[in-house]
């Protein structure tokens, strides 16, 4: 099939990509773009290692279709940090042991940084419903819960 | 005083044993800079993809590739006709039994593999794959283990036909693999003939699959001008990977390097060799260039190793007061269509005959036959170690049913029959020896921290009530560490484990160990050992696994022996340098060696203040002064063979409450207590049993490969297959105490199985004890609500009065 040209921005980078139409998301960023954060658990939206933001939602990557992401903002882990470092929700996952094996680690952070966005001051239970599109074998959650209450708190003072 | 400051702040510097450190994997792995087989890229990588079979037993008639051929970008499709020459076909499995790489003439499972298609891309290698015409016979389906011995039963293996043993000891049958039998007959039935009381209860324990986020896969790259083959791969084990790359492939191991980059996890699922790495080391020779396989999901939970699997009969013998006189168990295991469980090779249960426990039980016996089926192949540890899940549930749920005919309270009964601290090390009925353990303490803290008999009291009054409220309390004791090499082996070699360190000369250290972390944070931990031994900060503690080409030889990381196995050569490594260093110190500040002492990161003459020498300055003399007749260097290899296993065990404790009318069960509470001996990072060993109790939750609440009469899988996607989520999983709460174990060199015995070991039957037994005042003994896994709410409406509860 014709291969189709795309164009997007990627973590604030403006970048161009001859996808065939029915090439998912998350394989451009991570083969044609070579941005490997972005992992692949289960390609039918359960497991949400492939999380990526898209125009200000998260989105399952592997259930999006590379064309879709044309003329959007796309932003993955790897945009998460800037020049002054990590940001708020990297530290707070390091600080509070929320990873163990990582591979859930980069779409965690993700969706963590696009919940506490929707939701600033959110409870625990907020937190198991907002986040609950993500899934973890390694480290039972409970220290996920509390990394994304510790940025919770360091985001709001910043 | 202010001496004593200073030692604790030289000691808090080295980040040693102990401390709460954070992790050195992390900053990599929240930017997006883990290293996985999948983000491995090589130039001019090929990519292959499976022709799986969709029945579960047919001959295989004819296979036409011509099509897929045709298709632009496909590069060759190989079928068992073209690894025959090879003799690549068939490979060895870890438990003496042969496996299909490629359908050979016949398939014995669903989803087996049959051709393997090499193609430019991923979307052209499944195109490809649906090109692939195979014509099949459809041969009778065996998926009841219980039939599998029937004189009528369909025979799987015709390979294996004219084989009265196929490396576990003699068949009876065709479709029998093995019959494992240990303990004292006559003395246990002795015990039931003469007891007071004796219970039986049957149980299954369903098929369930460890299912890490990462799947399984490879990228094998062979090197046609040196004739190198290098393996990136999802491995739990890469030695011995090598080990087998080597035997079925005939290229030496010195031109084979096998790596594990980071792993997404494997909880005894990335143990084995599975038949897609093989086609894509076989592929990557034949066209000399690199090939990536990555199966999905469904490729996963279909065919890679899954675990239990074993319909098991308790039986105890006691007398009035519920002390156990005799313990006997009969299983019927099913292995699926080919043996390849991974267990040591003398083991084909594994080790359980751990099943007496925490018990001072004077006699026992246990019998388990395996048996083919045509279902997936397996049977291998999910996060436990070796079957020791299946014996821990087997024990705990039969002391359960025990005081239940009695009428004696759960903890009481355990209390009674639990081996006494002075009673170490005691050598169980089926020939163990627990290296140490103290359970009353452990069993007593944990009563008093959730209030027990306050919560007893609050259920007597929601009985009455007519509500449901479920206590179940487990005291476990694991076996890990596997394992001594005079009964240990796998593939002949024997279960050690290495670590080689390496001290520079400005003080920074190298170390290599023979295991693989996949989130267990051996980069951390490692390194707080060899701080803690040496005297140099773990800052400055560099550690490596995972490369064949670099890292010393090592049986790898599964059945909890990191720790135990691996932390001890590190130690005993560490401790061979220091040795070195001694004499060092000795000749720089001019003493004999046996006057000067260790104290905390340097040697100081004994009684002479200020005379000293750090360790820091000990490396840089090791490259430049040391004494007449010493080798410059500063440096130790270790391979240790543990005299025994460790046994950590703990205090588990939950409280359920049952919607009667949905089924629905809500844990209240779930009070995890680990005793796992010295303790070396306490944030990692909590992680740890957060991750293993969620596991166990997954199995004892909703895990299960069920197949139908017709031998298919129904439940291989993550739709079907159950994964908590953040809501459904409980609140955990955990606690310790430490009881070291005297033969480790650091009296450290592993962790992260024993949250899931002892969480399960936790689970079952606080369902179960919400229905016991109704006469219920036991309820087998999963929970699920509808499950729950058929014994609610089987005893008429669910009814409106
Ligand atoms: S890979 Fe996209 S949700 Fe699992
Ligand atoms: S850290 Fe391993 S899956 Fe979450």
């Amino acid at each position: 099939m014709a291969k189709q040209h795309i164009s997007f921005s990627l973590n604030g980078q403006q970048v161009d990509a001859l996808v065939e139409p029915r090439e998912l998301l998350v394989h451009t960023i991570r083969e044609t773009l070579s941005l490997t954060g972005t992992h692949i658990g289960c390609e039918t939206s359960h497991c949400g290692v492939c999380t990526v933001d898209l125009d200000g939602v998260s989105v399952k990557a592997c259930t999006v279709l590379a064309m879709q992401a044309n003329g959007s903002e796309v932003m993955t882990v790897e945009g998460l940090a800037d020049a002054d470092g990590l940001h708020a929700v990297q530290q707070a996952f390091i600080e509070e042991h929320g990873l163990q094996c990582g591979f859930c680690t980069p779409g965690m952070l993700v969706r963590a940084y696009r919940f506490l966005r929707d939701n600033p001051n959110p409870t625990d239970e907020e937190i198991r419903w907002g986040m609950s599109g993500n899934l973890c074998r390694c480290t039972g959650y409970q220290n996920i819960i509390k990394a994304v209450h510790s940025a919770a708190q360091k985001l709001q003072q910043a | 005083m202010a001496a004593r400051a200073e030692d604790i702040n030289r000691e808090d510097a080295l980040q040693g044993i102990g401390c709460s450190r954070k992790r050195k994997e992390d900053p990599r792995f929240v930017q997006g800079k883990g290293n996985y087989v999948d983000d491995i890229k090589l130039p001019g990588m090929l990519f292959a993809d499976l022709v799986r079979s969709p029945y579960p037993h047919a001959r295989v008639k004819s296979i036409n590739k011509e099509k897929a051929l045709a298709l632009p970008g496909v590069h060759a499709v190989l079928t068992a006709e073209d690894l025959k020459p090879l003799n690549l076909h068939w490979m060895p499995t870890l438990a003496g039994d042969v496996q299909a790489v490629l359908a050979d003439e016949k398939v014995h499972m669903q989803y087996q593999e049959v051709a393997v298609v090499i193609a430019d891309d991923r979307y052209i290698a499944a195109d490809a794959v649906d090109l692939v015409e195979v014509e099949y016979e459809p041969l009778p389906v065996l998926v009841d283990a219980h039939k599998a011995l029937d004189p009528d039963a369909p025979i799987l293996r015709e390979d294996l036909q004219d084989k009265d043993n196929v490396g576990q000891g003699p068949r009876r049958h065709p479709n029998h693999i093995f019959t494992w039998e240990v303990g004292d007959k006559e003395a246990t039935t002795r015990a039931f003939d003469t007891a007071e009381v004796t219970v039986k209860e049957e149980m299954y324990y369903p098929r369930v699959h460890p299912s890490p986020l990462e799947t399984c896969g490879c990228v094998a790259s062979f090197d046609k001008v040196n004739e190198h083959l290098t393996v990136y791969i999802t491995s739990q084990a890469p030695h011995v990977v090598r080990t087998v790359v080597t035997l079925i492939s005939g290229i030496p191991e010195s031109k084979v390097r096998i790596v594990s980059p980071d792993i997404g996890g494997g909880f005894g699922n990335k143990v084995g060799v599975y038949p897609g790495y093989v086609t894509a080391i076989v592929a990557s020779i034949v066209l000399g260039r690199p090939v990536k396989w990555v199966e999905d999901r469904m490729e996963h939970l279909s065919t890679t190793a899954w675990a239990r699997d074993y319909w098991m009969t308790g039986e105890l013998a006691a007398d009035k007061d519920g002390r156990v006189k005799g313990l006997r168990v009969n299983v019927l295991a099913d292995h699926g269509a080919f043996n390849s469980h991974a267990q040591p090779t003398k083991w084909p249960a594994g080790f359980f005959s751990i099943v007496t426990s925490s018990y001072d039980i004077p006699a026992a016996q246990v019998k388990v036959d395996g048996v083919y089926t045509n279902k997936s192949p397996g049977g291998v540890a999910y996060r436990c170690s070796f079957r020791v899940t299946e014996a821990i549930y087997l024990i705990e749920r039969m002391m359960d049913v025990l005081a239940q005919k009695l009428g004696i309270d759960k903890a009481e009964i355990r209390r009674r029959n639990f081996v006494k601290p002075e009673q170490f090390p005691y050598k169980t009925a089926l020939d163990w020896e627990l290296d140490s353990g103290d359970y009353h303490t452990a069993l007593d803290k944990v009563l008093a921290a959730v209030d027990y008999q306050g919560l007893r009291k609050e259920q007597e009054e929601k009985r009455a009530k007519g509500e449901l409220m479920g206590i179940g309390l487990v005291t476990f004791t694991e076996i890990v560490g596997a394992g001594p090499s005079k009964s240990c082996d796998i593939l002949g070699v024997g279960m050690f484990d290495s670590a080689e360190i390496r001290v520079h000369p400005t003080g920074s250290v190298m170390a290599r160990m023979g295991t693989i972390t996949q989130g267990q944070g051996h980069q951390t931990t490692y390194a707080q050992i060899i701080a803690s031994e040496l005297g140099l900060s773990s800052d400055q503690i560099q550690i490596e696994e995972g490369d064949t080409d670099t890292a010393p030889y090592g049986l790898g990381t599964y059945g909890s022996r990191s720790t135990p196995v691996g932390g001890a050569a590190t130690a005993v490594a560490a401790r061979k340098i220091r040795a070195k260093a001694q004499k060092i110190a000795a000749h720089l500040l001019e003493v004999d060696e046996n006057d000067v002492e260790w104290d905390i990161d340097r040697f100081k003459v004994k009684g002479v203040p200020g005379q000293e020498k750090t360790m820091k300055e000990i490396a840089w003399a090791a490259y430049n002064n040391v004494p007449e007749g010493m080798e410059m260097g500063l440096e130790a290899v270790d391979y240790y063979d543990p005299p025994n296993f460790t046994y950590p065990f703990g205090t588990y404790l939950c409280v359920v409450d049952i919607d009667k009318y949905t089924g629905q069960t809500h844990v209240r509470r779930f009070y995890a207590l680990d005793d796992c001996g010295t303790r070396i990072n306490p944030m990692i060993i909590d992680g740890q049993i957060h991750g293993g109790l969620n596991e166990g939750f997954a199995v004892a609440m909703g895990q299960e490969l069920p197949y139908d009469a017709e031998g298919n899988l129904l439940g291989n996607t993550f739709m079907d297959y159950f994964i908590p989520t953040f809501v459904e999983t409980p609140h955990w709460e955990t606690d310790y105490t430490v009881t070291p174990s005297p033969h480790h060199p650091l009296g450290a015995k592993g962790v992260a199985e024993s949250p899931h070991v002892g969480s399960i039957p936790c689970f079952t037994a606080a369902i179960v004890d919400a229905f016991a005042h109704l006469g219920v003994t036991h309820m087998d896994m999963p929970h699920s609500a509808y499950r729950v709410w058929q014994k609610l409406h089987e005893l008429g509860l669910d009814k409106h009065s």
